[in-house]
């Protein structure tokens, strides 16, 4: 598994590479990563129907049960089997829809990523590790959906796209923390031999739902992914259906049966998930973009996926399963259709589309059947899946299934509905339209062709599809391999429930003009993409007030505040004490109070000086003060850094006087001034007597006699400053150097930028400007 | 106004402009040396006398400044290496020297001593602490020297600035 990840980060950096030279062939290149993803799962799958997982572990951060821990059970190889076909698939149909252009190198590296990502994240065991890849599949879809990067719908649906699942993911975290935190496990595996209950653990449920959730496209979290759409076809059909906002519902099928019983967990799956399944199907049904038609459709069905699966039930997981891969199946092909309609005649909208279905019979027939299989049309396997569903939710014991079960039957019909006009909105006729188009290469057509394959064969041959769900649905909960599917079922209540959602699908479809009518009347509802643009502006907005109150732009205010911050509380501190200690020590020696006079008439003097001349050499002397008291105090490393730094520093104050008035203002007795010497009280009196009553009041040992005592011995140096820079403390040497370069890059930026701002950069030689570039 | 301006002009003329002294180059050129060279041995003195790499880049910053307020060459040819390589060496050297210990297999910054007899002049010890200071004494020039390079435009520069303000 490790390797197949590792092919995936190399393909990647390849692809990258040859990106420019190979053009769009560089998607041959990249399609060896989920083939290596396809053939590891043939070579394991007969390891894996063992029944006992197939393991694999590489430490990494084991402190944190942070680890390379990949645990393959016949779940995770059906999703391996759909992450690697559909993305082997997809990489071919990728190679023929883009035309030589910009950035494919680039665009092909995430989406090989992206694979990897998935990958990992289906078959990854420690919980971290999930949001490791959780997360790395958001970012590569922000790369990928805003790969047209000229264009700011894109640009905007990437980050919302980011936004959303970034939030969500934060949620997980926080909710996989607390679930490690609760069960005392760091693993999937490890929560089978656990019981969960407990406040902490529902506190977790409900953050890891809203977590996939947010992956997943349940309302209210499904604006973004309608918006998303503006990627090209072969990350929609990747990405927006098969694949990554499948992560959502596949950490809910694997934690449903563990976390199901807790007290928020049904209420929320089956209600968010119904909510979303008549929404998406709703708002499908006035879509006039074949994608957007689609992409709402997907909505539903995920919606329905978390309804079935998050009830965790045996029966439902087994449904819950069927349909997720057929779903994956028909719902990669169908998105693979609406990139043909759109590459051969440079339009999606339904009015537009005229006389496709003698132009592209190929394209036709496997739309068709994709769309049959969705709307659970009988023969297909997405009836199987449907069909189980029903019979699951007839059968369940969950309080207010009855409901439930109405409701999905309802937004089935809606499914049923939305296919139709999605069918006959690509393929029918339209009056007087005759739409321009050209062939498709057969590269674009075999993907989605070769997908109708499965859809047909596990649809009829329900013995096998019975086979390959119960194995992978049993790796969830034991029991659920113990049901089938059944081609034909007889007259039960489900099949006449089934037979009800398309009949009332074909209904609904029918009065599809007076729907529309009242979708409009309705009114331009306000969706969740506007909802999440005028909060983004909202937080903005917000956020640009509060700067401007906190952050006026004035370095002596700023100064002042953080002065007055620091130094109140040891002053507070300090008085309420006892005082100052009795044993106090103001000096040592004469010399020290004489040196100290100095420096204090030089401090005096200097808060007095006019000339900013005046002022600089009278801080080098205040400098030149503390160096006297180093050497006083037999310090000579310490005297002589700081008579050094005040030396360069005054030369370097020169240089900086030359850009100034030689004055200063001149001085005047203000409300402002006497603020500053207010404060500039402050610190002095509490510096003063914070040294005192600390230098007394000490209780630690000094450190300097046990560094002094190693210096020699395990350093090799006597200079024990010294040593303590290069080797004792030599971390935080490290970090003082980083800040001096940081300083001293800030520096020059800021003088340039002031220098550029009125001009005269002009004037600059070129050997600077090129330091700048360099 | 008109005599804040002679103010900046005369200030001006006193570090970058105005005739070159002779004597004053001369001798600056002269010292400016033996600074350099009294900076190396304060770093390798360092370890086990007062000195070392932060104190030694300040000497050879102030010699750098003493060379620069010389106003016979350009500034760039003054400074001679650019400030952004000295800093780039001197991080590139704090930080290698911290991770090479790591990758070696010992704790982040651990140093090695090694001994060398080298002939007539006899036995030289010496540390992997020191690339680590030479880091740091790299670092430490290399501010000051962007630092002036930052603060001291060419005189072309400031002419430009002075005449384009209103007067």
């Amino acid at each position: 598994m490790i390797w197949v990840l590792v092919i995936h980060v190399v393909v990647a950096a390849v692809a990258a590479m040859l990106g420019s030279r190979l053009c769009a062939r560089v998607f041959w290149v990249a399609l060896i990563a989920p083939a290596s993803t396809v053939v590891w799962a043939i070579a394991k799958a007969s390891d894996a129907h063992d029944g006992t997982p197939i393991v694999q572990h590489r430490d990494w951060i084991p402190e944190l049960g942070l680890d390379f821990r990949f645990v393959v059970d016949e779940f995770a190889l059906m999703m391996l089997f759909i992450v690697g076909g559909i993305g082997v698939l997809v990489m071919a149909y990728a190679s023929q829809y883009f035309d030589d252009e910009e950035g494919l190198g680039r665009f092909t590296a995430l989406l090989t990523i992206f694979a990897g990502a998935m990958t990992g994240l289906v078959t990854a065991d420690s919980l971290l590790m999930i949001f490791v890849f959780w997360e790395l599949t958001s970012i590569t879809s922000y790369g990928l959906i805003g790969f047209k990067d000229t264009k700011s719908a894109a640009r905007g649906a990437a980050t919302q796209a980011l936004i959303i699942t970034g939030a969500g993911g934060l949620a997980l975290l926080a909710g996989l923390i607390l679930l490690r935190i609760s069960t005392d496990s760091s693993t999937l595996s490890g929560l089978e031999s656990v019981e969960v209950g407990g406040t902490i653990a529902s506190s977790a449920a409900v953050l890891i739902l809203i977590g996939c959730f947010t992956k997943s496209a349940q309302v209210p979290f499904h604006g973004w992914l309608p918006g998303a759409m503006s990627a090209p076809t072969p990350v929609s059909a990747y990405l927006h259906s098969a694949t990554m906002v499948k992560a959502g519902v596949f950490l809910v099928a694997r934690l449903a049966p563990h976390l199901a019983e807790l007290g928020p967990w049904r209420p929320m799956t089956l209600g968010f998930g119904l909510a979303t399944m008549v929404w998406g199907g709703y708002r499908a049904l006035r879509q006039t973009d074949l994608k957007l038609l689609l992409a709402y459709g997907t909505v539903s069905q995920l919606g329905m996926l978390v309804a079935v699966l998050g009830a965790g039930e045996s029966k439902l997981l087994f449904a819950g399963t069927a349909l997720l891969a057929a779903h994956a199946v028909f719902k990669a092909s169908l998105f693979m259709v609406v990139g043909i309609v759109d590459h051969s005649t440079h339009t999606r909208e339904i009015s537009e589309l005229s006389g496709l279905r003698r132009a592209m019979p190929v394209v036709a027939v496997t739309a068709a059947v994709g769309g049959a299989s969705m709307a659970g049309i009988i023969g297909l396997a997405g009836f199987l899946a449907k069909e189980a569903a029903i019979l699951g939710l007839l059968q369940s014991k969950i309080a207010g299934i009855d409901l439930a079960t109405a409701v999905f039957v309802g937004a089935s019909a809606l499914t049923a509905a939305y296919t139709v006009r999605f069918l006959v909105g690509a393929f029918g006729d339209v009056p007087d339209v005759e739409t321009p188009m050209h062939r498709p290469g057969v590269l674009l057509v075999a993907p989605a062709a070769l997908l109708v394959i499965p859809t047909v064969v596990f649809g009829i041959a329900d013995g096998w599809a019975t086979t390959l769900v119960a194995d992978a649905s049993g790796a969830l909960d034991d029991k659920a391999a113990t049901f089938d599917l059944k081609l034909w079922p007889g007259i039960t209540t489900a099949f006449v429930l089934s037979l009800l959602a398309v009949g009332g699908g074909l209904a609904l479809y029918a009065i599809r003009r007076p729907i529309e009518q009242v979708q409009t009347r309705l009114g331009r509802d306000r969706d969740a993409a506007d909802l999440f643009q005028d909060g983004l502006q909202g937080v903005l907005h917000g956020a640009a007030r509060v700067v401007g109150v906190i952050q006026p732009g004035s370095l002596p205010l700023y100064l002042a505040v953080i002065l007055v911050a620091v130094f109140t509380l040891p002053l507070l501190l300090i008085l309420g004490d006892s005082g100052l200690p009795a044993d106090r020590v103001f000096a040592e020696s004469p010399l020290q109070t004489a040196v100290v006079g100095a420096t204090m008439v030089a401090a005096l003097l200097l808060a007095l000086a006019q000339r900013r001349f005046a002022a600089v050499l009278l801080l080098g002397t205040v400098g030149l003060g503390s160096a006297s008291l180093f050497v006083i105090q037999g310090a000579p490393d310490l005297a002589l850094t700081q008579l050094l730094v005040e030396t360069v520093s005054v030369a370097i104050y020169v240089f900086v006087l030359r850009h100034l008035t030689s004055r200063f203002k001149a001085p005047q007795l203000s409300g402002a001034n006497l603020l500053r010497a207010g404060v500039a009280a402050l610190v002095g009196t509490t510096v003063f007597l914070l040294t005192i009553t600390v230098v007394a009041d000490r209780t630690a040992e000094p450190v300097d006699a046990e560094l002094t005592a190693r210096s020699y011995s395990e350093a090799d140096g006597s200079n024990v400053v010294n040593v303590t820079l290069v080797d004792f403390r030599g971390f935080d040497t490290v970090g003082e150097a980083l800040v001096l370069v940081v300083a001293a890059v800030g520096v020059v930026a800021l003088v340039r930028a002031n220098r550029g701002s009125d001009g005269s950069d002009l004037g600059r030689p070129a050997a600077s400007t090129e330091d700048a570039h360099g | 106004m008109a005599e804040q301006r002679r103010d900046r002009q005369s200030h001006l003329t006193s570090l970058t402009l105005g005739d070159p002294s002779v004597v004053l180059d001369t001798t600056l050129n002269a010292v400016f040396h033996t600074i350099i060279v009294f900076s190396l041995f304060l770093h390798f003195a360092g370890h086990n006398a007062p000195g070392g790499g932060f104190i030694a880049g300040l000497v050879a910053g102030a010699g750098l400044i003493l060379r620069v307020i010389t106003g016979r060459e350009t500034l760039r040819s003054r400074i001679a290496i650019p400030p952004h390589l000295l800093l780039g060496a001197g991080v590139l050297l704090v930080t290698g020297t911290a991770l090479t210990s790591l990758v070696l297999g010992n704790a982040l910054l651990e140093h090695h001593t090694w001994e060398l007899d080298i002939p007539v002049l006899g036995t030289a010890k010496t540390t992997s602490a020191l690339p680590f200071d030479t880091g740091i004494y790299l670092v430490v020039v290399g501010v000051i020297a962007a630092l002036i390079e930052a603060l001291v435009a060419e005189p072309g520069a400031a002419d430009a600035a002075e005449s384009e303000e209103p007067g």
